[in-house]
């Protein structure tokens, strides 16, 4: 009698058992994030800080994070670089500690904010014109209005006169010129437009700056790795990446004439250079553009990039950590720069950074003491 | 022995009473339960669409049936238009489909009917590594091999012998529609090959035995024999090839070029819907700007969906109704 019933009883375990099977593990995996987590902060034993935002800067924020456990062993930063939209998006939400930003905020994306934002600029980063001309070598030289002409799509073969008689030593060949620009939405480009902008009265009206603008002429290649790509395969072609991969990657690049009237080459102290001489207009907020700035030496096609925080923090113990963080990131994380080819702050700005930081308060009383 | 019998007649005696009622409790829980997963997915796709119709709903509002047939995208000016995208979609995937098809179904036929064993097994599995590629990796080699080659040999050849065809007009980058177009190909050959073997080696030999008897040529007895009758998964497996080469990303942004721009020729950039997602979301920085975005996406959703209902429609009418050995 026994078989038979148990024949009967695998019959309906049949279907019936994978579908148990299921709900057991979804209810252990639901379970689990509140049983098993580990204590982040609550234990007052470590802090976690959580940011997100900017791709260009990361590089160097997640040396600063590896090098501030030595500082701060206690506490411990997680940055997601998700882009500078996110970045804003979430700081805005406040689901994060501090966002990134390779532009400054605009003033509508300021109101949106539930609370007043502090821009801290962390560090400089350059644009630098590459371009691919057989026979030809570095050191084209370039004045703003051809390098608008060109991505205007007005100056369109290498052999046009503006060109010819910026660089009369040069052989330059009667080839069409491939306009590349990037893709996708990048500070990169936010900081090659607000110069074109800035020189060009015609860029400004036709296209505008921003993370993606739309393009007047060329072709669009993903990330610096993809513009450099296409430059270099492409005769006659050129591109602008950031200054990092230019130098690490030894591509050929244009000196480009100065607010003042001089070629600069690009470099880490030519931006640097930038950004000490538009220090003393730089307003009270940090938000500024430093594209075309004046000074012999200063590389005309630079920006900021920022962490923004705010300025009254909740939690008190987090607004601490992530201004004494943003603090040393300022001074001593800023000889970290050099080596991952960022330029670092001038004198000024960080005295001026240092001012904001002081600002920061978590119920009325300032945080750093 | 005496338990066994028993057993026996208890069991026919519960197959009696289960066909009597027409359906046995683990039958009806069975049936519940894959109808319950049938429907999750079509709730999932549901749910979907109307999560993105929801985040969309600005640049709904905004720009109305204008988004779908507007040609600029200035994130600037916040003026979005998604037809450059939308023509680009499809125009890369239908020229995708156009190369990998011949090719897809001559190498499943080879493979099912006419290769001999020791080739058959080595061609199966590069055709499965094959697919097993990622995209990037696609992008990559279609950035430093495929472009220059298509800008220093292909396109001077097709310029020069087929210019007066505006297909083949206009400076030649290399990287262009036609770029998109063959790497989608060589991405979906994998899917259409491997999927029509299986369904032409799931047709019964008698149908081949059948034909061969009266008296059909090879080439007879595939073409009238097997492949009509295996024509329903075939068009599957078509559809399941365009349906990867519409939402391709990464291989598809690398090599087209990216310009919002429509253009007859295939030697010009182009964009498609999911590259410019993929592009410009992380930057998105305002609302308008990331619904439109979003709206990209639910349109792509669409897309699909009116792509794959053409295709198989397409497929069924050319190839003609039942013939012979039509499976009933």
């Amino acid at each position: 009698m026994k078989q038979p019933r148990f024949r009967l009883r695998s019959r309906w375990f049949g279907p019936i058992l994978p579908i148990a099977a299921l709900v057991v593990v979804m209810a252990t995996a639901c379970g689990s994030p509140s049983g098993g987590s580990p204590g982040t902060g609550g234990s007052g034993q470590s802090l976690l800080i959580n940011g997100a935002g900017a791709t260009f800067p990361y590089p160097l924020y997640s040396k600063w994070f590896d090098e501030y456990t030595k500082v701060a062993p206690s506490v411990r930063i997680n940055y997601q670089s998700i882009g500078s939209g996110g970045g804003i998006q979430q700081i805005t939400q406040k689901t994060v500690d501090f966002g990134a930003s390779d532009a400054p905020l605009t003033d509508d994306q300021l109101k949106a904010a539930p609370g007043e934002l502090l821009h801290i600029p962390t560090v400089i980063g350059a644009v630098v014109v590459t371009y691919n001309l057989p026979g030809a070598p570095s050191g084209l030289k370039l004045t703003p209005d051809v390098l608008a002409g060109i991505y205007l799509g007005e100056i369109t073969n290498w052999n046009d006169s503006k060109i010819m008689s910026l660089n009369q030593g040069m052989k330059l060949p009667d080839q069409t010129i491939t306009v590349v620009h990037r893709s996708d939405g990048s500070g990169t480009t936010n900081i090659f437009t607000d110069y074109l902008s800035t020189v060009s009265p015609m860029w400004k009206s036709k296209v505008g700056k921003s993370t993606a603008v739309n393009w007047p002429a060329g072709l669009g290649a993903k990330g610096n790795e993809g513009v450099a790509g296409q430059v270099k395969q492409t005769p006659g072609a050129i591109g602008y990446v950031e200054l990092a991969y230019a130098s690490q990657n030894k591509l050929p690049y244009a000196t480009l004439r100065n607010k003042d009237g001089d070629f600069v080459e690009p470099t880490i102290e030519s931006t640097t250079a930038a950004a000490a001489g538009a220090a003393a207009t730089m307003p009270a907020d940090l938000r500024v553009s430093i594209v075309d700035a004046p000074g012999k030496n200063a590389y005309p096609i630079a920006g900021y990039t920022y962490i923004i925080i705010y300025k009254e923090q909740a939690d008190q113990a987090k607004g601490q950590a992530v201004t004494k963080f943003l603090w040393w990131a300022t001074h001593e994380g800023q000889a970290y720069a050099k080596d991952l080819l960022y330029a670092p702050l001038p004198g000024e700005v960080v005295q001026k950074a240092e001012a904001k930081l002081k600002s920061v308060s978590s119920n009325g009383k300032p945080v750093l003491q | 022995m005496t338990i066994v019998r028993e057993g026996m007649k208890i069991i026919s005696a519960t197959k009696k009473r289960s066909r009597l009622r027409g359906e046995n409790l683990p039958d009806v829980t069975f049936r519940l339960v894959a109808l319950a997963f049938a429907g999750l997915i079509v709730l999932l796709v549901l749910a979907m669409a109307i999560a993105m119709a929801k985040s969309s709903w600005p640049a709904i509002q905004q720009f109305g049936l204008g988004f779908l047939v507007g040609r600029t995208w200035d994130p600037v000016f916040k003026n979005f238009g998604a037809l450059p995208f939308i023509y680009g979609t499809i125009v890369s995937s239908l020229l995708a489909l156009l190369l990998a098809v011949p090719v897809s179904l001559g190498s499943a036929i080879f493979l099912a009917e006419l290769a001999p064993a020791w080739v058959r097994g080595p061609i199966s599995l590069m055709i499965e590594l094959l697919a097993a590629i990622p995209s990037v990796v696609f992008g990559i080699w279609g950035i430093f091999v495929l472009n220059p080659w298509l800008r220093t040999s292909v396109e001077p050849m097709l310029g020069n012998n087929f210019g007066f065809f505006p297909l083949f007009q206009g400076p030649m980058y290399g990287l262009g529609m036609l770029s998109a177009g063959l790497i989608l190909a060589i991405m979906i050959v994998p899917t259409i090959t491997a999927i029509s073997r299986e369904v032409l080696m799931a047709v019964p030999n008698s149908q081949r035995e059948a034909m061969l008897a009266l008296g059909a040529t090879r080439w007879e007895m595939i073409s009238k024999a097997v492949v009509s009758y295996a024509r329903p998964g075939i068009v599957g497996a078509v559809v399941l090839g365009l349906g990867r080469a519409v939402g391709e990303t990464m291989a598809v942004t690398m090599v087209i070029g990216n310009r919002h721009e429509i253009s007859a020729s295939l030697f010009a950039p182009g964009h498609t819907m999911a590259s410019v997602i993929a592009n410009e979301f992380s930057e998105a920085t305002y609302n308008l700007y990331l619904a439109a975005l979003v709206e990209t996406g639910l349109v792509l959703l669409f897309v699909t969906i009116l792509l794959n209902a053409l295709a198989r429609l397409l497929v069924w009418r050319i190839a003609g109704g039942p013939k012979g050995a039509q499976r009933e």
